[in-house]
């Protein structure tokens, strides 16, 4: 084996599946401290996510939205830029979403209407990311201050906008009208049925496409195409990026309209997929969990699809063994999901010295 | 008929407990935690005392978005649980299409109305119940200025809000009434910090009694009342016991009665479907007198009571925020 | 091997080898160094002396062989141990805490107890006292950034002599030091072998290795080649055992007719962020045929000019014309608009401007020129052309290794060089700006490098030199202007140059002010 190919595969294999042990390793202590067999927690987890259709059908759908919000973590970072906020940013998407899905579908047909309003769901995540970016490159602005303060505005806008504008009078929720029937995305079981395959109902529907689609787009976009080298260029190194005659600031600004359109998908998903009206909080979540899908997948597509696919199976998991175990609450299940994000994340390069010391002793060996 | 009379001979020479075996009742709680010292934890309570007095449990799930609803209620109804108590109105949309999946399991939504034959919808009055507070409030004031802390920024706070103003108004139609939400997001819900400082403002601007509709942010207003010695409500439960001689009193929402009657109506043959309004005449709303306040609101009873009174008999009229969103009367 | 067999060894090495993956970074290195001498360890970037430092730094374990320290064979297995043992390291990138005062930064690491108040105290004492015995000149409280290069390393060295090494390995250390710092190093690594310290000098440069060593080992290619006394060789024998074959040392100067003009600098004056004037009403011009050097001591505006003339930063006042172009101070920054017009640029800092250090070796390749439609296939690049130019341009200036998906941070200083000076001179342009172009390049390359100029100047172009190294300036320039705080000191003609009158000139000694 090449030194090189070994390199690689500690980067890109063992040390992931290390770090991903060791969170597990430490989840099974803390359930044997709450007085739960961790193996059957895991199998009830496991079962949960992948055992059946509808389990596949739920984590499926929450990995559309890990992927959106993964993808929009990555598109900045590969600019350089921290970007903390796919939490507002799908939110204001939801925004877009609903009021061309509204507005809209009296005078058009649906099959116009629906994609004027995933359209309308990523420009308006990309102005939302564009405020951000543009302080960021003209007015030096802390783009993690800002993003993380433009989720506060945006969550609080929605409320108000919820309570005020879009609520339905006499209704308590906060939440607009429902969009007309034919105002919707397939489910994955009406598309499946079209092809004559039988697939139980969940909240799985055809944005997976979508997002799978964006994965190949942001990979072509960051390592096929000029504007992705002036990305990467300016992430890398924003120096060489003046000296190349690339304007960084441009850069930024377009990185995280990217990121924003991103994910404001979400909200395709979240409203035109399952919801199919605006609700109060849809985006739950999501924006945040993406920084954690962006890292574990090392802000490349492929791996962010993974990481999206683990963290989908973690929250699907998660609730059914939440459902199926009473002693594990909740919570228990964000502190297994914090500890994946602790090992893979922040504590990435723990066992680099060790493995890397054991692999070349290997590569020597079969040398 | 023979049959049917049989049956009733059988269930009236089985002990109670027998009937355990038939029903398993299950929650989904709604978003936000379980302990929320307020509207969930309400909830929980009624069925705790419920598996206490029957010695049958409870399943019980916590939801953290908005699609593990549906899916808890169908996994509920899957596996037999019958009734079932959906809490918040924020599952109005997923019980009605599980409900329609499952008609021969019994639901109950609190707060919210799904016209379904086999849901019971439960809701509260809380404009009358602020009122009585509202009043009360008005009439324990000294400086003419009273004050609401909210907690989310939603037409449910405003509804509570409203029916306060009301009840002050109608006691003092001069009263100063100051309404401040604590935030937009479900933080807001428990941020006891902004609580106190929102009603410390309060004070500052002469308000001596605050009432806090805000979930866990309430502890925060009610530390904050007793650290400058002014008067604070309470809400959902009694909460009197808090901090005795500064908790003027409590707003209180019964929905440990309507969890715990639905299960017991279940139990016992009798549930139903349909709309539950529980206002003050049903019980279902109220303000709290008990041994920490008692001697507090002596003076305001005589009047409280009339005023209840009017409210049963219909005599004063209490507008509904909900009805327009919008506090005008 | 001519060491004098009664002479106390302060280290020893004996047959180490380090194998990193399939590299053999070092194979069987011997290397004895006498208490109490300067030992230069010299070789070209990438001949294995880092390595062997950090082996003897304990940074690395070696795969076999002894080291011996004062006669005793010892294993190494981290930095912490190796100063236990009395080796002190002063890194090429100094480790030095800037906000920090001198005196924190050396007690960084080192605090002792729990107060920092009585450390410090006794700290002062001790220091004060190596400060003496040496005359290591070190202000104790002044934030380190504040201070000059020269003294920066001296923090250095007295950081490692408080930790009592006793030998000291320096790693490239005159790489930032002005002429005359060099100097006042070479006095005081003389003044700590009088007191019985034994020094390890890691550099490329000759000069260095005859100016101050004892005793010479050249390495090439991850061996040790040859051991000397530095009293019995000579500059052009270490050449040739570090290259592996005799050296060149003249570049061959021809007269070339001289062109139309160029480039013409107008009252050219440039602020810095913080409004300091760096170039001061500067006046001058370039000729197609011709090498023009710009000389001067470091920082001295230099750095500020070449990046005014290549589009970076905007001057504040002043014109740039380049033939029909024009820069004011209303032109917007854009550095691909000064490359369309046929003005190509080396910049001084590979690292932080010439290349993008996690880039596969053919993205760094048309770094600048990634607009060009021959890179360009539709909405995708065309990978095709990339990789043919740099295999191309990889060919012609021997870039090592060839494989074009190497990491641009992977190669040695010479070649991350060779990429950046292939893909400027590629391009053909009417004007190339150089920046520093053999800074931390190994001595083949140097040559090599030279020899692309004078090519280059042969077709007719024009060639603005910016380099802190005299000899360079001296062999390349046609003419030379000399900078000294932002203003023009001096031109001098070829014909008329002299190592003396720069010398003045650099530090405007002549008083005068040219325009």
């Amino acid at each position: 084996m090449k030194a090189s190919t070994a390199e690689r595969w500690l980067s890109l294999f063992i040390l992931p599946s290390l770090n991903l042990l060791t969170a597990f390793f430490f989840t099974a202590l803390i359930l044997l401290i709450t007085n739960v067999n961790p193996i059957e927690a895991a199998h009830y987890m496991i079962q949960g996510a992948f055992g059946s259709q509808e389990g596949w059908g739920y984590t499926l759908y929450y990995t559309t939205n890990f992927i959106f919000t993964g993808l929009a973590v990555a598109i900045a970072f590969h600019a350089g830029l921290f970007n903390i906020g796919g939490e507002g940013q799908a939110y204001i998407g939801g925004l877009g979403v609903t009021l061309v899905a509204l507005g809209l579908s009296p005078y058009l047909p649906a099959l116009i209407v629906i994609p004027l309003s995933i359209i309308a769901g990523a420009l308006f995540g990309a102005a939302w990311a564009a405020i951000p970016g543009y302080l960021q490159a003209y007015r030096d602005s802390h783009i993690v201050i800002t993003t993380i303060m433009f989720n506060f505005i945006a969550a609080s806008l929605m409320v108000y906008l919820l309570v005020n504008v879009f609520a339905v009078p006499g209704e308590m929720t906060p939440a607009s009208r429902s969009f007309p029937d034919d105002i919707k995305l397939w489910q994955w079981h009406e598309f499946m049925g079209f092809f004559g395959v039988d697939f139980d109902s969940s909240p799985l529907n055809i944005s997976l496409l979508l997002a799978l689609l964006c994965c190949y787009g942001v990979w072509f976009l960051l390592w096929k195409t000029r504007w992705g080298y002036e990305i990467r260029t300016v992430g890398a190194n924003p120096d060489a990026a003046i000296y190349a005659g690339i304007n960084p600031r441009k850069i930024w600004v377009l990185a995280m309209l990217l990121g924003g359109a991103l994910a404001g998908l979400v909200s395709v998903n979240e409203l035109l997929g399952v919801q199919h009206r605006l609700v109060l909080g849809f985006n739950a979540g999501y924006g945040f969990a993406g920084i954690a899908v962006a890292l574990m997948g090392r802000n490349h597509p492929i791996g962010i699809i993974l990481a999206a696919l683990l963290f989908g199976a973690l929250y699907q998991g998660g609730a059914e063994l939440a459902f199926e175990m009473p002693n594990v609450t909740r919570d228990m299940v964000i502190v297994i999901q914090g500890l994946i994000i602790l090992f893979s994340g922040a504590m990435e390069f723990m066992y680099q010295p060790l493995v890397r010391r054991l692999l070349w002793r290997w590569v020597r060996a079969g040398a | 008929m023979k049959r049917r009379l049989l049956g009733l001979a059988i269930s009236l020479l089985l002990p109670t407990w027998a009937y355990s075996a038939e029903i398993s009742p299950a929650i989904v709680y709604d978003l936000g935690t379980k302990f929320d010292k307020s509207f969930n934890e309400g909830v929980s309570n009624g069925a705790k005392r419920f598996t206490e007095d029957t010695k049958v449990e409870v399943r019980e799930f916590e939801p953290s978005n908005d699609s593990q609803i549906e899916q808890a209620i169908r996994k509920m109804a899957k596996r037999g649980s019958d009734p079932i108590v959906s809490v918040g109105f924020s599952q109005a949309n997923a019980l009605g299409v599980v409900a329609k999946e499952f008609p021969d399991t019994s639901f109950t939504i609190i707060d919210s109305v799904v016209d379904q034959p086999n849901v019971r919808s439960v809701t509260f009055r809380e404009e009358q119940g602020s009122f009585l507070v509202g009043a009360l409030a008005a009439l324990a004031s000294k400086t003419g200025k009273i004050g609401f802390v909210g907690g989310q920024d939603i037409a449910l706070i405003r509804k509570f809000a409203c029916g306060y103003e009301q009840g002050a108004k109608y006691v003092n139609k001069d009263i100063e009434v100051f309404q401040n939400m604590t935030g937009s997001t479900g933080a807001a819900w428990n941020n006891p910090t902004k609580g106190g400082e929102l009603a410390k403002s309060q004070f500052d601007r002469g308000a001596d009694v605050v009432f806090a509709a805000a979930g866990g942010t309430g502890i925060g207003v009610y530390q904050a009342a007793k650290d400058n010695g002014k008067y604070a409500i309470g809400v959902d439960s009694n909460q009197n016991h808090l901090h005795p001689g500064t908790m003027l009193s409590s707003m209180i929402k019964r929905v440990d009665n309507a969890a715990y009657d639905t299960f017991k109506a279940k139990m016992d043959g009798t549930w139903t479907s349909g709309i539950v309004s529980l206002g003050l005449a049903e019980k279902g709303v109220g303000w709290a007198v008990d041994e920490h306040n008692e001697k507090i609101v002596e003076p305001f009873k005589e009047k409280m009571a009339a005023i209840e009174a009017d409210i049963i008999a219909d005599k004063i009229k209490i507008h509904d925020y909900m009805k327009t969103n919008s506090c005008e009367y | 091997m001519s060491i004098d067999p009664n002479a106390s060894l302060a280290l020893e090495l004996l047959e180490v080898s380090k194998q990193f993956g399939a590299v053999k970074a070092n194979q069987d290195i011997n290397l004895s160094v006498v208490s109490g001498s300067v030992h230069g360890i010299i070789g070209e970037n990438g001949a294995g002396k880092s390595t062997l430092m950090s082996i003897i730094y304990g940074l690395y374990q070696p795969d076999k062989g002894q080291i011996r320290v004062n006669g005793q064979a010892i294993q190494l297995r981290n930095p912490q141990q190796a100063i236990s043992l009395g080796i002190g390291m002063v890194h090429q990138h100094f480790m030095l805490v800037e906000t920090f005062t001198a005196l924190e930064n050396i007690i960084l690491g080192a605090e002792g107890g729990a107060l920092l108040k009585t450390t410090t105290a006794t700290a002062r004492q001790q220091l004060e006292q190596i400060i003496a015995r040496h005359g290591l000149a070190v202000p104790l409280d002044i934030p380190v950034a504040e201070l000059s290069v020269g003294v920066q390393q001296r923090i250095e060295i007295l950081k490692a002599l408080y930790r009592n090494a006793r030998i000291l390995i320096l790693d490239e250390p005159t790489g930032v030091l002005t002429p005359q710092e060099a100097d006042e190093l070479f006095v005081i690594l003389r003044q700590l072998t009088a007191q019985g310290v034994t020094v390890l000098l890691i550099t490329h440069k000759l000069r260095e290795i005859m100016a101050i060593t004892d005793q010479v080992s050249v390495m090439r290619q991850g061996r040790m080649v040859a051991h000397r006394k530095t009293a019995e060789t000579t500059i052009a024998e270490l050449a040739e055992l570090m290259v592996g074959r005799k050296v060149r040392h003249t570049v061959e100067y021809s007269e070339v007719a001289l062109g139309t003009e160029r480039l013409r600098v107008k009252d050219l004056v440039v602020r810095d962020a913080s409004g300091v004037e760096r170039v001061k009403k500067v006046n001058f011009h370039l000729n197609a045929g011709e090498i023009v050097g710009v000389a001067g001591v470091s920082g001295n505006g230099q750095s500020e000019l070449l990046q005014v003339l290549a589009g970076i930063i905007s001057p504040t006042a002043g014109e740039i014309h380049y033939s029909q172009h024009m820069i004011t101070p209303k032109t917007p920054i854009d550095a691909a608009e000064v490359r369309r017009w046929g003005v190509a640029h080396v910049p001084e800092d590979r690292h932080r401007m010439g290349l993008v250090l996690p880039f596969q070796a053919y993205e760094s390749q048309i770094l600048g020129y990634q607009s060009e439609p021959k890179y360009n296939k539709g909405l995708s690049q065309n990978y095709t052309a990339m990789l043919n130019t740099y295999a191309e341009q990889a060919e012609k200036f021997d870039i090592r290794p060839r494989s074009p998906y190497l990491k641009s941070a992977s190669f040695s200083g010479g070649n991350q060089q060779k990429i950046v000076i292939s893909r400027e001179i590629n391009a053909e342009p009417e004007v190339l700006l150089v920046g520093q172009p053999t800074r931390g390049v190994d001595i083949g390359a140097i040559e090599f490098i030279h020899q692309q100029l004078m090519e280059l100047r042969a077709r007719g172009k024009a060639i603005l030199l910016v380099s802190v190294e005299l000899d360079e300036i001296i062999s390349l320039s046609d003419r030379i202007i000399v900078m000294c705080d932002g203003m023009i000191t001096g031109e001098v003609a070829r014909e008329e140059v002299n190592e003396t009158l720069l010398g003045m000139l650099m530090a405007n000694a002549t008083g005068e002010q040219h325009g």
